[in-house]
């Protein structure tokens, strides 16, 4: 099975990075961390751009760096999105998208070049400088740009983060559509849980050069152990897949491993993958099945862990559901009243869900 | 009214062919010099910034003095020369190339240093990553966004150049069709009191350096303001 490994150790001027990393060799893994945690960093010694001390990089075979051996970064077969879209201005949008190609492949093919930019939306784009162009369309161009040299490793250093909350929403739907269609793997730095819960399958999570956790994306989010459990907005993932239309409550129904979960009609094919998020606030934990409740998304579950929450009035309880892991956040009072204790089987009750599309 | 003589001529023409093969030399010279300044963290910046500008504060005489003293026969660069069977540089063509470089050199590598320093690390780590090697990045990427540097630095050593007087008297001397330029044949008409042939050089020069300078702040709207 083919692979990406990292393992990087560098002291720069006031800050040093350790990381000892094996990541999925395909799918989307997402570097998360606060600014100074050394993600950036970290996917700049994965490019070359920066020199790391000590190192060993390999990704899919391809060592790039170990000791006494250094790719310089214009040899290694990767696509670089930026934070800034950091187009060439000398050129127009045609010569940016091409720029990469001639230099990767050989050739500039301009049928590849059109059918790039009908996948972006910027087909229209290609004869205009970059200076007269919006921020999601250069953004949008940039990573076309980067895709056109036919990378085995993409990797895209917060490149939403430049972008007012319109222009995110612009470009959101392009980076899921990737994550859907392409082989390759991709890093994918930054610091919003949104983008992370939308486009990871795999979540490692840094803190000030080190590495505290990396796993699955469902699971990194629901662990106890970690701080991601204790922010206001901790939430769990579960990847699901349409099953049904109610036409007559309106409703589509959602199947995944832990059972079914029902969300307003949406225009989905049935068997379509799709993605919801469940805030730990918005799950409380029932006993049994026959109470009567207006709460209908509800799971048979088992709690795998319960953790004090920052908040000393609440707690924190990990469950799974059908081997899918949950996470809930209920008053340490009503954990004590209804006895609950790891290995109990409860039911999980979502009280909103919010459908990633 | 006099016209300018065969000698003017003569002079103009050396001037202008001075000129030409020291602002090449210049540009094949000062680029590197003004890269590595522009991306450089060694500690050696700020000396060898110091010497390329030497020549910006220091009066023509003592530069040629020097060069006179290191191309003579019996100076390091004079043994080398003759040794090599070129002969002395001083009282030559040649010589006054060498020392023209020499003299102009701050006012090419600085406008590069600049726009290279404009340009800033991000749009050479872009090309990197789509796969240019640093001389095609150097081409492809260095060049079209520092045009207006390289434009400048053209204008400013070839203007400059045509201008100099006193590292010419130094290292060329004053010999016809080798090392006569402009600027001396205006001293030599002036000393011999052929004001009407000076006027003619003269007026011509301030016409020369207006248009070049005009050219310049019209072309490049930002060398107005950085100061050469």
């Amino acid at each position: 099975m083919s692979a990406i490994s990292l393992r990087v150790q560098h002291a720069f001027p006031g800050f040093s990075l350790d990381v000892d990393l094996q990541l999925p060799g395909r799918g989307v893994t997402v570097l998360f961390g606060h600014s100074g945690s050394g993600k950036t960093t970290l996917l700049r010694c994965v490019a070359g751009l920066e020199r790391a001390a000590d190192a060993r990089i390999e990704v899919n075979g391809n060592c790039w760096q170990e000791a006494g051996r250094f790719t310089p970064t214009w040899q290694r077969e990767i696509g670089y999105v930026f934070q800034e879209a950091s187009l060439f201005p000398h050129l127009d949008v045609r010569g940016n998208l091409a720029f990469g190609m001639k230099r990767a492949t050989g050739v500039v093919r301009e049928d590849e070049i059109h059918a790039m930019a009908a996948r972006f939306g910027i087909e229209h784009l290609l004869g205009r400088k970059p200076d007269g162009l919006s921020g999601g369309e250069r953004q949008r161009v940039a990573i076309a740009r980067a895709l056109l040299t036919r990378p085995r490793l993409l990797l895209m250093d917060e490149p939403l983060s430049a972008l007012d909350s319109a222009r995110k929403q612009e470009i959101l739907p392009y980076l899921e559509r990737l994550h859907d269609e392409l082989e390759i793997p991709v890093l994918y730095v930054t610091h919003q849980m949104e983008e992370a819960a939308r486009l990871a399958d795999h979540l490692v999570l840094m803190a000030q050069g080190r590495v505290m956790a990396s796993g699955p994306l469902g699971e990194t989010l629901s662990r106890l152990d970690l701080p991601l459990a204790q922010d206001h907005d901790a939430s769990v993932v579960i990847e699901a897949e349409v099953a049904e239309h109610d036409a007559h409550w309106q409703l589509t129904r959602l199947r995944f491993g832990g059972g079914e979960i029902f969300v307003s009609q949406r225009a989905l094919n049935i068997g379509a993958p799709v993605r919801v998020r469940i805030l730990a606030r918005d799950i409380s934990i029932a006993l049994g099945s026959d109470n009567a409740s207006s709460i209908q998304n509800r799971f048979a579950s088992q709690i795998t862990g319960i953790a004090p929450a920052e908040d000393p009035a609440q707690c924190l309880i990990g469950l799974q559901a059908g081997g899918v892991p949950l996470l809930a956040r209920i008053t340490r009072r009503a954990a004590d009243q209804l006895g609950l204790a790891v290995g109990q089987s409860v039911w999980a009750q979502v009280k909103a869900v919010a459908l990633l599309d | 009214m006099l016209l300018p003589d065969s000698q003017d001529w003569s002079a103009i023409w050396l001037t202008l062919r001075l000129a030409t093969t020291v602002t090449a030399l210049l540009l094949i010279i000062g680029t590197p010099i003004a890269w590595w300044l522009a991306r450089t963290q060694s500690r050696l910046r700020g000396a060898i910034s110091a010497l390329v500008s030497l020549p910006l504060v220091l009066p023509p005489t003592v530069l040629g003095f020097y060069l006179l003293l290191l191309m003579g026969p019996n100076g390091p660069v004079g043994q080398l020369t003759q040794a090599l069977g070129i002969g002395l540089l001083p009282f030559t063509f040649a010589g006054l190339v060498v020392a023209s470089t020499f003299y102009s050199l701050p006012f090419v590598v600085q406008p590069i240093q600049n726009a290279i320093e404009a340009i800033g690390p991000r749009p050479l780590e872009v090309a990197a990553t789509l796969r240019a090697s640093p001389r095609d990045t150097f081409w492809s990427v260095v060049v079209p966004l520092a045009r207006p540097g390289f434009l400048t630095a053209a204008v400013l050593g070839f203007a400059h150049t045509v201008g100099e007087f006193g590292v010419v008297l130094m290292i060329g001397g004053n010999i016809p069709g080798a090392t006569r330029v402009i600027s001396v044949q205006i001293y030599d008409h002036v000393e011999a009191l052929e004001y009407a042939q000076a006027h003619w050089l003269s007026a011509g020069m301030v016409a020369f350096s207006f248009v070049v300078l005009l050219l310049l702040y019209s072309l490049n709207p930002d060398a107005r303001r950085k100061p050469a």
